[in-house]
This record gives structure tokens, sequence and C-alpha cells, in this order.
């Protein structure tokens, strides 16, 4: 899977979880940039892409993530 | 395996679950069966916030949710439960009632409890459920001595009841968590007997606070229960823990959101009170109109026999409890009684069942006719089936009928039937157990008005594929098999052996088919035969000598899919006519109006109830039929 095509399905899990279908991200893109994207949205966002890429992330990995584009980066070292 | 955390007893969501969602906004009524309806698919967590994001926005413009009993609930929780509350309108959907959920803030139960001011009281909420884990009560360690650890329980109850007695004051019904045990084990298989240890304390724990939950008039949500179930090493996610708070993995969160509703659902009395129960293959191995009952499977001595009868078991388990059971079931009466009446290893006798519906008619309408003769609601109705289009039907046809999937393996129905909580209940009496006697009334049979459906949709929803083709070696045995066992869907019952069902493979003058059914749940095999022969006197015509077919695959269509295929090879070999008979015998009398019914023109009627048939081919008019066919 390439990174866009990572970002594009991280784009499909974020606008589920956040139920909200006209989020655009790009890899800059900062949580706190997006609508809705609060602490406890947060919550679903992650476990929303653990359950849709069927991966899990450790603890450190979550703590450290500073955009979408890091997201992106984790994600593809999982799969 | 059964994985209860995936709720397997609830049907796949169709692929735009979240559009049909967001079209029950734009109803002009029936708002609530069509959110209820959409609830028993198994949600993940994007498609019940839509469900949540919908419900929500309803209840804002004030549109009634009946037939959905309006909810209530204020959830206090020692950690995240977020994750919950948005699953629970779809679970509460799911049990009968329309939840509005709010969350007090995390990890706020004292100062809520006490706060007369709090936006929770104010909500005036029908229930309050309080949740916490061990950790929050300080059982989260070991104590080496017995002496305080059992003043750390004491403690620790003290705790939850002040915050009961606090909400006592203040709202009405309360419902309180008890603890789930943690895995991880200090002595090993020791720890539960040293009182100190974390596993002795939380049982502890747990035995007091069903002493003290109803004298506080708490309700307890046996979250330590669907734990041990689901098995606490899944249960407990110690990353989530860290990282947001979640008490437990995220992956539970459907389940606990269940738990929670059919707690709810019983609270406002919507339970369902009758079982209901198919025959063939459910409750025993085999087709009782075919095998007859020396054939069926049912009974100690296998263990196919023995999952049966452990399906029984436990519906007789059910009945003893208070629940109603009924039998519904595609055969003749007479024919679905005999193994309740003689069969010396059923547990099931007929004296258990109210009603004994067992006839041709489809399953919806002998559901009708269940409700109606028990004077109780269709939404009072669990159905037990191991047929899947059967089951797809009910749904369709019934939506308010609870209806399982169930696996292949009949071993697992009872863990499926009792881990859905259909049967859920706040309380149990005497009187309750005594229910499903005042009931019974000598396994009458109800009235059926049967309805025409549209089964269009359902049939193609089953995503059908039909093979049919010509004899073959590799079905040699199977199609000798099925000519020799099939009684009732059967035209002309003659048996022929596998050396006779050679000669018609190798016959060239001989049209034969051999059909297979699949279908997006399972693999049918085969279950059809026909054999057709030129026919004596008319040169243009062939004669069919057989036609049989599976009972398993009744009202699905086959038997059309199997005439398009057997038109197409006689109008290959270059003939116009077909020739058909019904022979009677006692028991295919249900394909009696077979020919009839495929368009065929009786031509003859014998004084043994016999039938003769014709059909031009050139009358045929083209049929949408709902398969995907193959074959060669």
């Amino acid at each position: 899977m390439s990174d866009d095509e990572i970002l594009a399905k991280l784009t499909e899990i974020i606008r589920d979880q956040l139920d909200e279908d006209d989020i655009v991200l790009n890899m800059s893109t900062l949580a706190s940039s997006v609508e809705g994207w609060d602490s406890l949205a947060h919550v679903r966002v992650m476990i929303g892409v653990e359950e849709a890429f069927g991966i899990r992330f450790q603890t450190s990995e979550i703590t450290s993530l500073k955009n979408v584009g890091e997201l992106v980066a984790l994600v593809r070292t999982k799969l | 395996m059964f994985a209860p955390l995936k709720m397997p007893w609830l049907t796949e969501p169709p692929a735009d679950f979240r559009a049909r969602v967001k079209r029950v906004a734009d109803l002009e009524n029936g708002h609530g069966s069509a959110l209820a309806q959409l609830a028993t698919h198994r949600l993940n967590s994007a498609q019940a916030l839509s469900f949540t994001n919908v419900q929500q926005n309803l209840v804002k413009r004030g549109i009634s949710l009946a037939p959905l009993s309006p909810f209530r609930l204020a959830l206090l929780s020692s950690g995240t439960v977020d994750a919950v509350a948005t699953a629970l309108p779809a679970a509460g959907a799911r049990h009968g009632v329309a939840l509005e959920v709010v969350v007090a803030e995390f990890d706020q139960i004292i100062q809520t409890a006490f706060d007369d001011s709090s936006e929770i009281f104010a909500k005036r909420p029908d229930a309050v459920l309080v949740h916490f884990d061990h950790r929050w009560l300080g059982l989260d360690r070991f104590e080496p001595s017995a002496d305080a650890a059992r003043e750390r329980v004491d403690h620790a109850i003290d705790r939850v009841v002040t915050v009961l007695r606090a909400l006592a004051d203040r709202t009405g019904q309360i419902i309180v968590s008890n603890l789930a045990v943690p895995p991880e084990s200090l002595f090993g298989g020791l720890d539960a007997s040293v009182a100190g240890t974390r596993k002795a304390q939380i049982a502890a724990f747990n035995l007091l606070l069903r002493v003290m939950a109803p004298e506080c008039g708490a309700l307890v949500l046996d979250i330590a229960a669907a734990a041990e179930q689901v098995g606490t090493a899944t249960w407990f996610d110690p990353v989530v823990w860290g990282l947001y708070k979640m008490p437990f993995a995220a992956e539970c969160v459907p389940l606990v959101a269940d738990l929670i509703a059919r707690q709810l659902g019983a609270l406002r009395g919507r339970v369902r009170k009758c079982l209901v129960l198919d025959c063939d293959n459910t409750l025993w191995g085999g087709v009782i109109g075919d095998d007859g009952l020396a054939g069926i499977n049912i009974g100690p001595g296998n263990a196919e026999g023995e999952s049966f009868l452990a399906v029984q078991q436990m519906a007789l388990e059910m009945k003893r409890r208070g629940v109603i059971l009924a039998i519904c079931s595609k055969n003749y009466d007479e024919i679905a009684r005999g193994p309740f009446l003689e069969h010396p290893d059923m547990a099931l006798r007929e004296s258990d069942i109210a009603v004994f519906q067992a006839n041709w008619a489809d399953k919806p309408s002998n559901l009708e006719a269940i409700a109606a003769s028990l004077d109780i609601g269709l939404d009072a109705l669990v159905f037990l089936d191991d047929n899947s289009a059967e089951r797809a039907q009910v749904r369709a046809a019934l939506p308010m009928v609870a209806v399982p999937e169930l696996p292949a393996d009949p071993a697992y129905y009872p863990l499926y039937l009792t881990s859905a909580g259909y049967f859920e209940a706040v309380a149990y009496s005497q009187e309750d157990a005594t229910r499903a006697d005042s009931y019974l009334s000598n396994a009458r049979r109800a009235e059926v008005k049967q309805q025409v459906r549209d089964l269009g949709e359902y049939l193609r929803a089953l995503e059908m594929t039909l093979d049919v083709r010509a004899f073959d070696e590799p079905g040699r045995a199977r199609i000798a098999q099925l000519i020799n066992k099939s009684n009732q869907f059967n035209l002309t019952t003659r048996r022929y052996t596998e050396a006779d069902v050679r000669s018609f493979e190798r016959d060239p003058a001989a049209l034969t088919l051999q059909a297979r059914l699949q279908d997006k749940f399972s693999d049918f095999g085969m279950i059809g035969v026909v054999i057709a022969r030129p026919h004596d006197s008319d040169p243009e015509a062939y004669d069919i000598d057989t036609w049989l077919m599976s009972c398993r695959v009744l009202g699905r269509r086959v038997e059309e899919g199997m005439l398009e295929a057997l038109v197409t090879q006689v109008r290959n070999a270059g003939r116009r006519r077909l020739y058909a008979h019904y022979l009677p015998t006692d028991k295919n009398r249900m394909v009696r109006e077979m020919f009839d019914t495929l368009g065929f023109e009786l031509i003859a009627e014998q004084k043994n109830g016999g039938r003769s048939y014709r059909l031009n081919l050139d009358d045929i008019a083209p049929r949408q039929l709902p398969f995907a066919t193959k074959g060669a």
C-alpha cells in the first residue's frame, strides 16, 4: 500500500469515526485543526484505525504522533 | 469456536449501512421500527456512531420513535466509557428502548452522586448506571494479611454503598456493575484460596455486592460474568487502559452496550416470552418426513444426536424458568408430532409445546399465528431455525421477531441462543416459572392466515448459485442416494440402484439433471435430480420419469430453475414437449400440484390420485429467477 493509498483509507476511516463526510486530510494535518477531532474522538479514531487496518499500536507509538503524516508512516510499518 | 465479543448471533450489516441509517431521517413515519430493524445487525464503531447521530436528531426534532420505549440513562464511570455511550442507542433499539444517554465526567462518580445540581440529575434519568472497576476500589493489589484484605473489601463495599445511597435519594432506578477479575495471578492456581489476592478480594466484593445492591434498590450489571465468558485476558487491555483509561478492550464495547441495553429493555418489560423451534436439523438431525422415526438423529450414542439433545434440553430448561415453547415446522402435522410422541430419545414431548404449527404455509404466517394464539406480540418471539433462507425470510417479513444467526454445527446452538440476551430478567419468582405451563393447551394448532409476501428481495439477497448438469461419475453415488431416500418432494418415487443411475448416465437418449445449490451462507450440495426419457408415442416429446428435490431448499424456486435447465436440454435435443406425472404416495402430498404451479397442463387424473401433465415449450413464459446459474 502506498502512502497515498493509506492516506485515502485513513481519510475514510476518520470521516466515518467523526461521522463527517467532507473532512479532507493531508500529510501535515493536525488533529486539532479538524473540527470534531477532540480527545474523545481521538480515542475513537485510533481504535477505528486499528480495527480497519487489522493492526495494533504500541503505547509509545500512539503517544508520540504529531500529525497525519506520522500516522500514515506508522500504519505503513505495521502492514 | 464461539466468540461472544463478535456477537455472532447478529447478522452482518449491509455494506451501505450508514447510508441506510441516514435515510431513516427522511422517512414520513415508522422511524422507530426502521431503527429497530437496522439495530438487528452487528455494528462497528463508525456504524454505531451514525446510528446514534441519526437517532439523536430525530429526538431533537420531536419525532416519536415508537414502538421503542423512550429511556434516559445516566452513565457514571471511573473510566472512559464514551465509546459505550456511543454504542448504546443501537444496542437499546435492539432491545426495545430508544436510549438517550448522558455521561458524567470521567472519574467523577462520587462528586456527581452527591451534587444535587449536577446536569445528570437535571436530565431526570430513568436509570443511573454506576460503573467502576477494581482499580477504583483499591482492589488492584495484593494484601499479605488476610484480615487487612477483608478490611479492604469492606471499605470498597462501603464506598460503593455510599454512592448508591446518595443516588437513591436523587434519582430512580440504579444499576451498579460488579467487578471482572483481571487475568494476572500471583500464586497461580492457589490465587483463589489466598484471601489477599486480587482474585479473592474481588470474589468477596462481588458476593457482598449481590447482598448490598438490592438493599440499596440497585440492580447488578454482571460485568464479571461477561468478562469470564469472553475471557479476562481478552477483556482487559492494558494498552487502552494506559492511554485512554478505557476499563476494557475496545472490542468489548458493543457487547458491554448490549448487556446494558438488555437490562434496560427488561426494566421496560421488553423481553421475549416464547421460543419458537424449527424441527428438522434444529431439534434432531435429518428430515423426519424422509428419514422416518428410525432415521432421524437424536439422543445419546453419537456426537451429533447428543448435540441435538442438548438443544432440546436447553429448550426444556427455558420452559422450566417460564419461557413458552412453540414449534414451527414445514411438515405434515402428524409426521412432525411423531418424534415428540413416540421417539424414546427425545427430551421434548408434545406436552411441553404450547402451540404446534406444522404445515406447508410460510414461516412468517405461522409465527403470526403462534403469537396470535398465545395473545403475545411478535416482538415476544425468538425463532430458532437451522435454515438460513427461512431465517432471512422471517427477518425480512417480521423484523420484530428475534432470529439468531446460527453456525453450521448444532453443537453451538445452545451457546448462540443463550448468549444473545433474549430472555434477560431483572427479577425471578415462582410465578414466572409456572407461566409457561399456563399457556399449555395440549399442543394446539393455531389457524394460519397466509399472506402473499414478496419474497423476491430476500431470495435475491441470498445470492444463490444453482449448478445444473447432466449425470456424471462424481455425482453418481449421491444421485442414487437421493433417488432412494427422498420421499416428500418426489413426484414419482421410483427407486433406482447405482447401476441403474450409471445406465441413465450412459444412455444418449435419456436427459438427466443433477442440481446443486449454494448461497452466501452455505453449500447445500446436490439437492435435485431429474430423469427424462423419450416419450413412447409422441416423437417430439420427452417424458419425465423422475423428479425429486431435497426439502431443505423448499421455497427457493429451485424447481423453476431445474425446469428451465430441463427445457433447454429438451430444445437442444430438437423436441418441443414434455410429459410429466405425479404418482401419489403417503408422503408426497406436498408436490401434488407442483406441475400445475410450473405451468404444465393437466391432461388426465387417475382414480388412485395420479395426475398426468403436458407442457408445450412454445407456451413457456420467460421467468426472472433469483439464481446465478452454472453447469455443463
